[in-house]
């Protein structure tokens, strides 16, 4: 009998024993630590940019965790050096014509795929009409072609339409529809790099996330990858540079949790992670592996401005202008945001070479926003607010602002909350999930709400389009002909004096309009082991650790 | 009880298609979708993503479609992990959770019905009240919080144990730990409360009196009567550990199918939100199947029907 109740028990443990025994064959993917072992011998780094990434295919990539591993993995025809200059990827040279239409690139020699077949013009040019293929459906297709001839045929269906040509191996030409005085920048975005075609028609979408089929074109090239745990890339013997990788081996970790990470990071398993926990944060201050480093994105409140009070300018100006931006950039957000005194900040390039488009700001305007002098901005709210009609907030409705609670929005909404309140008006706050965030805030149903852009390349137009009548992220729906007629101009000139100048201009239209509440510059902060040398972050929230070593 | 066997899986069929139903209907209610971003995509790109995934089409259409696939085992492909089916997504992280699952109820039980047992035969003395107060931390205790405990002081301060994956059979320790507290301090307790019956029934009285040897009473009598409580308990508490626990997953990065169930929500990733919930849904039946089956073996007078 004993032997029955035995028996019994094991009858209902059998299915996890039995499962649990069928797991272990099944998952010899998931089983990683075999396949990773070999590998560690080299110089290896083990970093965190991020969880599982929604794909590191190019061209259906559209975030910037995404973006870290694409720009190890593969090169286009131009790149960044480490001051975010570009310079010569896979393209040695290139011309362009007076008429700034035609782009004449110039490949290298003996350029190879990491599988060692050769890479060619023809390679670019299957690359970029799958960008512009709608059964592609990239997200950026739009944004980063349109400049390109025959774009809206190609969309449509009739990829060939698209105006890129390989006159022979080594050449690749595309010609414009309008001058774009920063297609170089678009030309070293991270979706503008070649993929094989052999390898993507072979495989659908699952090429890009099989070790065998990711083939690749630069840096690194996929060894393992093991959704919800890790990436791992090896060097890639075939890439022109190959002399100048340092590291053999990189491991991605997926990491979801921050908390996970930091304990990774602290018992020595990941050199360096990007999601550092924001409570940490205090106590990491002064702590030389902290890095606190702009990118090029701000934080800012948008009103919608199709409603009453909201549609008054002054009303947009007076809440703008009482928010203590050094306050809510440096104690609420600790720090890791550095406050707004414009609506473009650090790390946007100017006209010059290595100059700064903030900089140009505050020397020929002044910055909006005296962030030294919170006081002086506040009396002056309160004089913009009387104004309006509603001195000392008397008549103003009661409001809404919209946000979701993730990071400091929560912290920054109580704190505006006070904030206004000082102004004598009274704001109820309406946390609803990320995605209805958005959906609401794109469908202009709220008041006040959360708003934020990282910038995709190098030119102010990429933030300043924003606000432009009709844009699909003009969620306040501002409009002034003059703003749109300023953004026009500078998208359409040949001359990049008066494409700075416009969008300079077109910034003060906005600010003076207070068409949104620029409230903080985003930087990336992140840890990095001190013996991690070589390394850097450039202001696209990108981390190079090809060139970097473990001393 | 082949017949009962068969009536049960049907009614299982069943109760997954009105599961699949309306899931199906509510995550649709659900404002926002799988191609809404932070940075609005152009209009064109938006139709062109939802055209691929025939999300275009109307609502009760691509119901169809997807019951459609549904029949001919088809889960479709992930919306956010681009290059992914879900049946790639369950099959790759299923058994990673079910193993760890199962290794966590194994240990739930081995620990749960032994001291459950100690328990209640040493009603009201120390070995009972120390057991009673650790079952009760074991089930107050949130396992966030055992998580976090144990990953700080095991990993983080002594270095004894990896904080990350399953890649190591030491990377097993805290995870099991972590998942099996709350079960067997569950099991501890129901198995004290059964015990405690069954010893004061007659039958055992009557089986001491002639002689039995108390080893023997206990294994052959009490035990088997005792643990039907605890039968019951494991049919859901293996479905739910071995599809893996969103926590614990997320905390020491094992890549299991638990966090999939949630990350799958906000993201919108309707293929897969279907997917993992028929996919639950269906385990649940499977596993209260399988209980009920166990429970013929333990107790001859319970007859299926």
């Amino acid at each position: 009998m004993k032997k029955c109740v035995a028996l019994a028990l094991s009858a209902v443990l059998m299915a996890s024993v039995c499962l649990a025994g069928c797991g272990k064959k099944e998952a010899g993917g998931g089983d990683s630590g075999a396949a990773a072992a070999p590998a560690e011998q080299g110089k290896t780094l083990s970093v965190q940019v991020g969880p599982s990434p929604e794909t590191i295919d190019p061209a259906l990539n559209s975030a910037v965790d995404g973006a870290n591993m694409i720009i190890h993995a593969f090169e286009g025809l131009l790149k960044f050096d480490k001051d975010n200059n570009i310079v010569p990827g896979l393209a040695e040279s290139y011309d362009i014509s007076a008429d700034g239409l035609t782009w004449t690139f110039h490949l290298r020699d003996g350029l190879k795929w990491s599988d060692g077949s050769d890479l060619t013009a023809d390679d670019f040019v299957y690359s970029w009409k799958r960008v512009a293929d709608p059964n592609t459906a990239a997200p950026y297709g739009y944004d980063l072609l349109n400049y390109v001839k025959g774009y809206d045929e190609a969309e449509a269906g009739n990829v060939d339409a698209l105006a890129v040509s390989a006159p022979d191996a080594k050449t690749f030409v595309v010609e414009l529809n309008n001058p774009c005085v920063y297609f170089d920048k678009i030309c070293a975005f991270a979706v503008m790099v070649p993929v094989q075609q052999a390898a993507v028609e072979a495989n659908g979408e699952s090429w890009s996330t099989n070790p065998d089929t990711y083939v690749t074109d630069g840096p690194y090239y996929m060894t393992e990858y093991t959704d919800g745990s890790r990436i791992v890339f090896s060097k890639n013997p075939n890439y022109w540079d190959a002399g100048s990788v340092t590291f053999d081996t990189i491991i991605w970790n997926l990491i979801e949790d921050s908390n996970a990470a930091y304990s990774a990071y602290q018992n020595g398993d990941i050199d360096m992670i990007k999601d550092v926990p924001t409570e940490e944060i205090p106590s990491l201050e002064g702590n030389s592996e902290f890095y606190v480093d702009p990118i090029m994105g701000t934080y800012y409140v948008s009103f919608n401005t199709q409603k009453a009070p909201f549609d008054d300018p002054k009303v947009r100006e007076a809440l703008s202008l009482a928010i203590d931006r050094e306050y809510v950039a440096g104690t609420i957000m600790q720090g890791t945001y550095s406050p707004a005194k414009n609506f473009v900040g650090p790390g946007i390039s100017d006209e010059a070479a290595g100059s700064s488009f903030e900089e140009v700001t505050t020397q020929k305007y002044g910055d909006h926003f005296d962030v030294s002098n919170y006081e002086a901005d506040l009396e002056k709210a309160k004089k913009l607010l009387a104004d309006a009609g509603y001195p000392d907030g008397a008549g103003f409705p009661e409001f809404e602002y919209l946000t979701n609670d993730a990071g400091y929005h929560k912290p920054v909404a109580e704190y505006l909350q006070s904030a206004w309140k000082e102004l004598g008006l009274t704001m109820t706050i309406n946390i609803q999930e990320w995605k209805t965030v958005t959906a609401d805030r794109r469908n202009g149903n709220f008041d006040v709400a959360r708003n934020g852009w990282v910038f995709d390349w190098d030119d102010p137009s990429n933030m300043v389009n924003l606000l432009e009548t009709g844009n699909g992220n003009n969620d306040g729906k501002y409009s002034n002909p003059e703003f749109d007629k300023a953004v026009d101009d500078a998208r359409t000139t040949t001359d990049l004096k008066v494409h700075y100048e416009k969008l300079h201009e077109a910034e003060q239209i906005a600010l003076n309009d207070a068409a949104m509440a620029p409230v903080a510059y985003y930087n990336d902060f992140w840890l990095q082991k001190g013996n991690l040398k070589g390394t850097w972050h450039s202001p696209y929230g990108y981390w190079y650790f090809m060139y970097g070593s473990l001393e | 009880m082949a017949k009962y066997i068969v009536k049960r899986i049907l009614m299982g069929i069943l109760t997954a298609f009105v599961v699949a139903t309306l899931t199906f209907f509510i995550m649709n209610l659900v404002p926002g979708g799988p191609f809404l971003a932070e940075k609005a995509v152009t209009p064109q790109a938006q139709a062109a993503m939802e055209a691929k995934y025939g999300l275009d089409k109307p609502l009760f259409q691509q119901y169809l479609t997807y019951m459609g696939g549904l029949l001919h085992g088809d889960l479709g492909v992930s919306l956010k992990k681009r290059g992914f089916t879900v049946a790639d997504i369950i099959g790759n992280r299923f058994p990673v959770s079910a193993r760890l699952g199962g290794i966590a109820v194994l240990v739930a039980v081995l620990i749960g019905v032994p001291l459950g047992s100690l328990s209640a035969f040493n009603r009201g003395k120390a070995a009972d009240n120390i057991i009673i107060v650790f079952s009760t931390a074991g089930i107050a205790i949130p396992s966030f919080l055992t998580c976090t405990l144990l990953m700080y002081f095991l990993s983080v301060k002594m270095k004894l144990l990896p904080s990350l994956g399953l890649d190591t059979p030491a990377s097993y320790i805290m995870p099991v730990i972590a998942l099996s507290l709350y079960p067997a301090s569950y099991i501890t307790r129901l198995m004290r409360s059964s015990m405690l019956d069954v010893i004061g029934q007659d039958y055992m009285r009557t089986a001491r009196a002639k002689g039995v040897p108390a080893y023997k009473a206990v294994f052959k009598h009490a035990l088997r009567n005792a643990i039907l409580p605890v039968v019951t308990y494991l049919g859901p508490l293996l479905a739910y550990l071995m599809t893996g626990s969103f926590i614990v997953e997320k905390i020491f990065t094992i890549p299991g199918l638990g966090q999939e169930f949630v990350s799958a929500i906000p993201s919108r990733d309707y293929p897969l939100i279907m997917g993992t919930t028929i996919f639950l849904a269906c385990f649940i039946i499977l596993m209260n199947v399988i209980v009920d089956i166990a429970y013929a073996f333990i107790d001859p007078r319970i007859k299926l029907k």
